[in-house]
């Protein structure tokens, strides 16, 4: 049932000196970098518990499409968000090769559905770009940590709490605001 | 650092209950008649505290706790006379106390000044009474041509100091002849004679040695006349005694040395003897036998003392009841029950869970298998799923406590109450023996004490005007617990005004809580009172106007997937009802599906299921449909409309109804697809990693793996009834929506 993987298996792929997950010094941090659709994004290795294969979910009423719902992760409940539908490309059709990045926020655990695993990499704190200053709310900057150019790959370092933080936020407003369904007659 | 921090939280735990037993023992302490055994037991509770405080070095508390302790002894040995003002006094020293615990548990320090009302109080009782040895040595500070015994103090002020003094006093007389004090200096003589099983109890004497070292100049002689020959030797026997001389500073005081032995106090004699800087002696001559070990006693070295010794181990103990009738007490008790870490019992809660789930898996498997060919494994596990239930029962009943340890609470409360009120009140109990799980009679405390405060100073009239509208001077407040479908109820009643509704929706229209013009049933206007920041007190008062009231005593009990309601009738009273679950781990529930998904329904809510005919169905006023069931019309929910929930049954003809009902007795019809099986099931916690959910309770793993919602039926209803109001249905948004944020 449970396909989770080492960590230290996952990004082993890849040989290239920078990439190497050896080569850690005191201005670097490792990130794991995962893709949705045709982006590359990534997360501080140390907020990542596990990663595991798909398990079907169960859902939760009344909330936003990237709230996917609840699995069993040995034995405690932990809410899976999908990413896409996050990003407003609309939720992921699951299939056995997609991925849940399993991410401890302060005390809660919660998951993220990704498409696949792509790489980790240590980043100099240097090498981290701000992101460009966007206007017009096209992008809400709060959860973007900033972004990082790996190879000719743009990877968008995302800050855990803040992504979980909006979302709280936009949840509860959402669910406050939701109507009432209508009943169907 | 860790095992100190482990010991301290012991300390607290046990001075919880301590400060329990002293305040119970207070409140009975009736002037007249004074129970000996009572008074003991508060004495004791005070001076374990304070016992306890000197070894995690909390000096302001024990430095209180001597105080009170002080009180409570002159109590003991009637030279205080018990009055309501001294048990008052002592009351509020007792809170004091636990303020004083409060504040060492959480590291801080009192502020200062915090104890110096009640220590003065405590003092004029004590003036009062006669002063019980007590003053420290300290006195004979002017030198006087002749050695003073200053004064002599047994391990226990209890002693009477005259037995062992003469012997003393020779010891220090002959002494002083030959080594002068220094000035400003004082000199002590400590006999200490453990007794020989002290090792077992894990002292070690080189310390309190050492420590006395530390307290000024000490001479250390030991004295070996005990020792036994060496095939006679027990290795884990004591045979030693030492006689101490320390020469120390004036502020070196009595209290200081008996602190060294603090812990050994009851396992060994101590005799301490202070002495003013006038000529001394050297040479500390070898004191008294060592132990009395058991019956011979070898010659006394000094003439001084000969029968002292022997004479003073029974006396201590016929006069101090503390330590021995303490311990005594305390074997009493451990026979019938044990101190076990919460966190073991909550591991074996989650392991019965666990295997509650696996339970369920191996029935689930079982069920695909070919029927007729196994049937002895059939009943196998039937056996285990009983086992398993009987297990389950016995697990949780450990966690259980009898709501009576909150109930004790309120009397006092409503004492206080009715006092800053000026309002009469009576307060009838019932149902304390109820029992519940410990997590949620620890978090009634809060709650209930607003709800009570909240019914005295808003439902209840003052006397005056209740002999106005007929009614006995004194209201009346009752406090019921019991057990109700699977669920503790809890009630407060009071026979006040009642909610004043106009008042209450014009205050809620002032504060925009709801919109103006709206038209609410008395129902909602009662309910309003849980909205936060409502408080229909003019003036702020003291008890219960802060306007944090009932909103957070709703979101308490919330919280523990409790539920609470107001039934009110101006001029005649209120009515709150809580319901909380019993344990907060497991239930029984049906598996029921909706569409793909699946639910548990808790088995308490369930009525019946049935599938209804067509003729059975009824549309109302067009905003719902009722449903004909046992000659009465209840209201169809249609949960896949409310969860939202696609590819599910939606004509009740084809699908099933469940009757639910809730705990205050309305019911409802449950439209689902399919009703899968009975079955217990271990809940677990959305919002440890998620957050509350409208209609949902909890969540639970089911046999396969999956996660599947408890569904809250009043939730449900709750929800099904904004749905169904669809019109203008102005207080919804503002009505109590159950706590959304995150916990």
């Amino acid at each position: 049932m449970s396909s989770s993987t080492a960590l230290a298996t996952v990004g082993g792929t890849r040989t290239d000196a920078r990439n190497d997950v050896m080569a850690v010094n005191a201005a670097e941090e490792q990130y794991v970098t995962f893709t949705v659709g045709s982006e590359e994004y990534g997360v501080n290795i140390l907020s990542v518990r596990e990663i595991r294969g798909w398990t079907p979910e169960s859902r939760l009423p009344n909330l936003p499409d990237y709230v996917r719902g609840v699995i069993n992760l040995r034995g405690i409940i932990i809410p899976i968000f999908d990413l896409r539908a996050r990003f407003g490309g609309g939720a992921t059709s699951v299939t056995k090769r997609h991925v849940v990045v399993v991410i401890q926020v302060g005390e809660r655990t919660r998951g993220i559905l990704v498409d696949a695993i792509s790489d980790i990499l240590a980043i100099g704190h240097d090498a981290i770009k701000p992101p460009p200053d966007v206007d017009g709310g096209m992008v809400d900057a709060e959860y973007l940590s900033g972004l990082y150019t790996a190879d000719d790959r743009m990877v968008t370092l995302l800050s855990v709490e803040k992504l979980f933080s909006v979302e709280n936020s936009e949840l509860d407003s959402a669910t406050k605001a939701l109507p009432a369904l209508e009943r169907a007659s | 650092m860790e095992d100190l921090s482990r010991f301290k939280q012991t300390y607290f735990d046990e001075s919880a209950e301590l400060l329990e037993v002293a305040e119970s023992g207070l409140l009975r302490l009736t002037p007249g008649e004074v129970d000996s055994d009572e008074v003991n037991a508060i004495f004791r509770a005070v001076h374990s505290i304070k016992g306890g405080g000197g070894a995690f070095g909390f000096t302001d508390l024990v430095a209180f706790a001597h105080e009170f302790e002080t009180v409570m002894d002159g109590v003991r040995n009637n030279t205080i006379p018990v009055t309501t003002e001294l048990v008052d006094t002592l009351i509020r020293a007792n809170d004091l106390l636990g303020q004083m615990l409060a504040y060492a548990r959480e590291g801080d320090s009192a502020p200062a000044g915090t104890t110096d009302g009640t220590v003065a109080a405590l003092r004029r009782h004590l003036s009062g009474g006669a002063q019980p040895a007590q003053a420290p040595a300290a006195a004979p500070a002017a030198p006087a041509p002749a050695p003073v015994p200053a004064a002599v103090y047994a391990d226990d002020e209890d002693d009477e100091a005259g037995l062992f003094g003469d012997a003393m006093a020779a010891i220090a007389a002959a002494r002083a002849e030959e080594d002068p004090v220094p000035p400003g200096k004082l000199r002590w003589t400590i006999v200490f004679r453990p007794r020989s099983d002290l090792l077992m109890s894990g002292n070690e004497p080189a310390f309190m040695l050492r420590a006395l070292r530390r307290l000024g100049d000490a001479t250390v002689e030991c004295h070996t006349d005990a020792l036994p020959t060496l095939q006679n030797l027990e290795a884990e026997l004591l045979h030693l005694s030492w006689t101490v001389t320390l020469i120390a500073d004036a502020d070196v005081d009595l209290d200081k040395i008996n602190d060294v032995f603090e812990f050994v106090a009851d396992d060994c004699d101590i005799r301490i003897t202070a002495e003013a800087p006038p000529p001394a002696a050297e040479a500390p001559p070898p004191v008294t036998d060592p132990v009395p070990v058991a019956t011979a006693a070898p010659p006394a070295v000094v003439a001084a003392t000969p029968e002292a010794p022997k004479a003073e181990p029974p006396k201590a103990e016929a006069a101090r009841p503390r330590p021995n009738g303490g311990g005594a007490e305390h074997a009493g008790l451990t026979s019938h029950t044990i101190r076990v870490d919460l966190d073991k019992i909550d591991r074996l809660v989650n392991m019965v869970g666990e295997m509650v789930i696996t339970q369920a898996m191996i029935a689930e498997h079982v069920r695909e298998l070919p029927p007729g060919e196994f049937q002895e494994l059939l009943e196998g596990l039937e056996q285990l799923a009983q086992h398993t239930r009987e297990l389950r029962e016995s697990v949780m009943s450990i966690r259980a406590q009898p709501v009576s340890s909150v109930f004790s609470r309120m009397p006092r409360l409503v004492r206080e109450c009715a006092a800053t009120t000026g309002k009469e009140v009576q307060l009838v109990t019932s149902g304390e023996t109820t029992e519940v799980d410990k997590t949620v009679v620890e978090n009634l405390v809060d709650p209930l004490t607003h709800m009570i405060r909240n019914s005295i100073d808003h439902g209840l009239e003052g006397p005056e005007e209740r002999e106005r509208v007929g009614k006995p001077r004194a209201g009346t407040v009752h406090l019921s617990a019991q057990h109700r479908s699977g669920r503790i109820v809890i009630e407060i009643t009071d026979d006040g005004r009642g909610i004043n509704r106009p008042k209450v929706l014009s205050k809620a229209i002032e504060k925009g809580l709801v919109p103006p013009g709206a038209t609410l049933s008395d129902e909602d206007i009662d309910n309003l009172i849980f909205l936060p920041g409502f408080s229909t007190v003019d003036q702020v008062s003291n008890l219960s106007g802060r306007g944090v009231g009932m909103d957070v005593v709703r979101r308490n009990i919330t919280s523990l997937g409790g539920r609470i309601g107001v039934y009110s009738t101006p001029g005649e009273g209120s009515r709150f009802v809580l319901s909380l679950p019993l344990t907060l781990a497991v239930l029984d529930g049906m598996v029921i599906s909706v569409g793909e998904e699946r639910f548990v329904l808790p088995l308490t809510n369930i009525v019946e299921s049935l599938r209804p005919k067509a003729a059975d169905l009824h549309g109302l006023v067009g905003k719902c449909d009722v449903m004909m069931a046992r000659g009465e019309y209840v209201r169809l929910v249609y949960l896949h409309q409310l969860f939202g929930i696609p590819g599910a049954v939606a004509d009740p003809t084809g699908a099933l109804v469940v009757l639910v009902e809730t705990e205050d007795g309305s019911r409802l019809g449950l439209v689902v697809d399919e009703v899968l099986g009975q079955q217990q099931v271990v809940i677990k916690s959305l919002e440890a990693n998620f957050r509350r959910l409208d209609g949902v309770a909890a969540a639970t793993i089911l046999g396969d793996g999956r996660v599947a919602l408890i569904l809250d039926v009043a939730g449900l209803r709750e929800m099904s009834r904004h749905m169904d109001s669809r019109a203008p249905r102005p207080p919804v948004a503002a009505l109590p929506a159950p706590a959304l944020e995150p916990v």
